[in-house]
This record gives structure tokens, C-alpha cells and sequence, in this order.
């Protein structure tokens, strides 16, 4: 079974209903699942930013979401952070990995570097799935900081989980 | 780029405006952005279906969409500014995108940042958010700028099949304060309690 599947069913056994998302290779099988699904709407967005600002407008209409993104994204959000943790809106988000294993490109090592202390000097939690039996029990645990625990959490999936990108 | 002076001479009255907009129905969901909408929008009735940002700016557009597509069933206005709106202006392509029939958005635009010194912004010289808006696919666009535009332009905006946007041009003018609470945690679970009972805040 491939990793990205366990983080699916955490999602349907969590109610997700709202998945927003910029597209990125390691997640594109999940996203993929979200935009079949007849219970959850897959929204793409055009800067990770304003997917927080439509889960905290998607859990004032009472309907859960989660943000999927790359390690990039992460530092598109900082500010739009301080709506989730001011209001206390659930967060949670999971971030695919780069700059970190074997990376080829070093604009990316800026923010795979940083991001896990950006998180957490914003306020979230995090955790990181090194290997693929890490990935289920930590998603759930993710959703279950986010929603019921009222709080901003991330599941970082680190870049051993994906193929190795090169321009070969 | 030289401060314009057109806005100071605008003839529609942000605070008028606004009553016409949220005054009217009881059931809107309302979001404003940070700044001079969040006390407009205050201004005329702080209501438990407010949602008033103190922050997040460039967020209001889309967290209006969050909440539309939550509630299909409801009419969601978002009312910002035309600093904010710049901020975020992707939202519009994301808007379009989903495409939620109940969702209407208005831009009060002076041409100024109001809350740093009525500095201009792009919309004083050649930016057209309107036309931003409608080159990000939003179908229903209107551009407001007196009491007849406003008065055609009221049905669209609170009944018309969305995404709808407006840009209402109204005059630059430094008005008191009308604050709405600001303990965001309070402004989450009003809104939810008003909305979805004793469920939303168990």
C-alpha cells in the first residue's frame, strides 16, 4: 500500500470535506483521490496563503478541511498563520518535503531547512514522518491536534517518502 | 506617483453603503476585511453573523469562499478595501475556479490605504480591480461609482447567481471609529453558534 493512501483515509475518517491545495509531484496521487471523492471538494489555489484564510472561512460554515502543500509553500503563510492561531481556527497541513534528501536544487534547501521552526515559532505543531509506517498513526494524530484540539498542527513528510527528482 | 485628489470627491458615503448592504437582511453571512470595512461593516449593526478581520491581510476574499462553499445554502458577502483586496488578488482566479453561486464580494474602494495615512493605492492610477476580476474568470462584475449605479447594482449583489463582484468607488474620508470586539476567539464562536447552534462551539 502506498504511504499517500493511510493520509486518505485519515482524511474520510476525519470528515474532511474542504482539501485545498497548490499542486506539488508528492502529493498528486492524494490530491488526485480528493478531486474524485463525492464528499470532499478539491480547491486549488493560487498561493498556499489563502488556503488558510479558506479553512477558517470553511470551519466558521461548519465543514473541516486541511491544507496540502510543499515545503515551499510553507513560507508563503507566515502571516496568515496569526489568523488561525489568533482565532484558534483548526489547522492542519501536510507538507511534502523538499531540500532535504538528496535534493538537486538548492532554492529549495532554504525552506525544507527552516520551515519545521517557522511552523513552530507560528504556533503549530509539527511532526515528521520519516518512513512510510510513520505516515498513518501521525496524519491521524495531525487532524486530531487540529480538530479536536482546537490547535495548528502539520505533518511534515520527509523527502525520503518521495522519488528522487532530477532533471535527467 | 503624485497623491490623486479624485477620491476625496466621491459621492457615495462608505457608511451609507454599507447600511444598504448589510442592513437590509438579517440571514447574510458577512465577512470584512481588516481595517476601514471591518468598522463599517460595524457601523451598521455589529451582528453575531460578522465576521470583522483585525489582521490576515488578503485573506477576506478567500475565506468568504470557505464559508460559501460550507454553506451553499446561505449568502455570504464579503465586504474589504482596496488594499486589501490587492493583497490577494489571486483569490479571484480561485473564486472563479469553484464558481459558488451564493458567494458576492465588493471592493470599497477610496484609492487609499485608510489605516496608515490615506496613502494612495494602485486603484488611484490605472489598476482596475474590476477588470482584474473579470480576466480571473469571475462572470458577474460591476463597477459602482454613484447612487443610480449603487441602486441597479443592489440586486445583483445580494441575490444574483455568484461568484458576483462589485468595485463600489466611494470617497476618501476619515471617519470615527466603530470597533467591533477584536478577541478573534469570541468572533469565531459567535459566528459559529449564530450559525450551526450549540454544535458549533461543543
Amino acid at each position: 500500500m502506498e504511504w499517500w493512501t493511510q493520509i486518505f483515509d485519515a482524511f474520510k475518517q476525519a470528515d474532511i470535506r474542504q482539501v485545498v491545495y497548490v499542486p506539488d509531484a508528492g502529493h498528486a496521487s492524494l490530491i488526485e483521490s480528493c478531486i474524485k471523492d463525492k464528499n470532499m471538494r478539491a480547491i486549488a489555489l493560487t498561493t498556499e496563503e489563502e488556503g488558510i484564510a479558506v479553512l477558517s472561512g470553511a470551519w466558521l460554515g461548519g465543514e473541516r478541511g486541511v491544507l496540502l502543500m510543499q515545503s515551499s509553500g510553507v513560507g508563503n503563510c507566515i502571516n496568515m498563520l496569526s489568523l488561525a492561531s489568533t482565532c484558534r481556527f483548526p489547522l492542519a497541513m501536510f507538507v511534502t518535503m523538499r531540500g532535504q534528501w538528496h535534493e538537486f536544487n538548492p532554492w529549495q534547501t532554504a525552506m525544507g531547512q527552516t520551515l519545521d521552526d517557522h511552523l513552530k515559532l507560528a504556533g503549530a505543531q509539527t511532526l515528521t514522518a520519516q518512513t512510510p509506517d510513520d505516515v498513518g498513526p501521525m496524519a491521524a494524530a495531525t487532524l486530531a491536534q487540529a480538530f479536536t484540539g482546537d490547535g495548528m498542527s502539520a505533518l511534515l513528510l520527509h523527502q525520503r517518502l518521495m522519488p528522487v527528482k532530477t532533471f535527467e | 506617483m503624485p497623491q490623486s485628489p479624485r477620491s476625496d470627491d466621491y459621492p457615495l458615503r462608505r457608511r451609507e453603503v454599507v447600511k444598504l448592504l448589510t442592513g437590509t437582511r438579517d440571514d447574510l453571512l458577512v465577512i470584512a476585511g481588516l481595517g476601514s470595512t471591518a468598522w463599517d461593516i460595524t457601523s451598521a449593526g455589529d451582528r453575531d453573523l460578522n465576521f470583522p478581520l483585525w489582521g490576515a491581510m488578503g485573506g477576506a476574499i478567500a475565506m468568504g469562499l470557505g464559508l460559501a462553499l460550507a454553506q451553499p445554502d446561505r449568502r455570504v458577502l464579503v465586504i474589504t478595501g482596496d488594499g486589501e483586496t490587492l493583497m490577494g488578488m489571486g483569490s479571484f482566479a480561485t473564486v472563479a475556479l469553484q464558481a459558488p453561486q451564493n458567494l458576492s464580494i465588493c471592493t470599497f474602494d477610496n484609492e487609499r490605504y485608510g489605516e496608515t495615512g490615506m496613502q494612495s493605492t494602485h486603484t488611484a492610477a490605472d489598476t482596475d480591480l474590476a477588470g482584474i476580476a473579470r480576466a480571473s474568470g469571475i462572470q458577474t462584475v460591476g463597477l459602482v461609482q454613484n447612487q443610480t449605479d449603487l441602486d441597479a447594482a443592489l440586486p445583483d449583489i445580494l441575490d444574483a447567481p455568484g461568484p458576483v463582484y462589485h468595485v463600489i468607488k466611494v470617497r476618501a474620508e476619515k471617519l470615527d471609529f466603530v470597533l467591533p470586539p477584536k478577541d478573534g476567539v469570541h468572533l469565531k464562536n459567535r459566528f459559529r453558534h449564530a450559525l450551526l447552534g450549540d454544535a458549533g462551539i461543543s
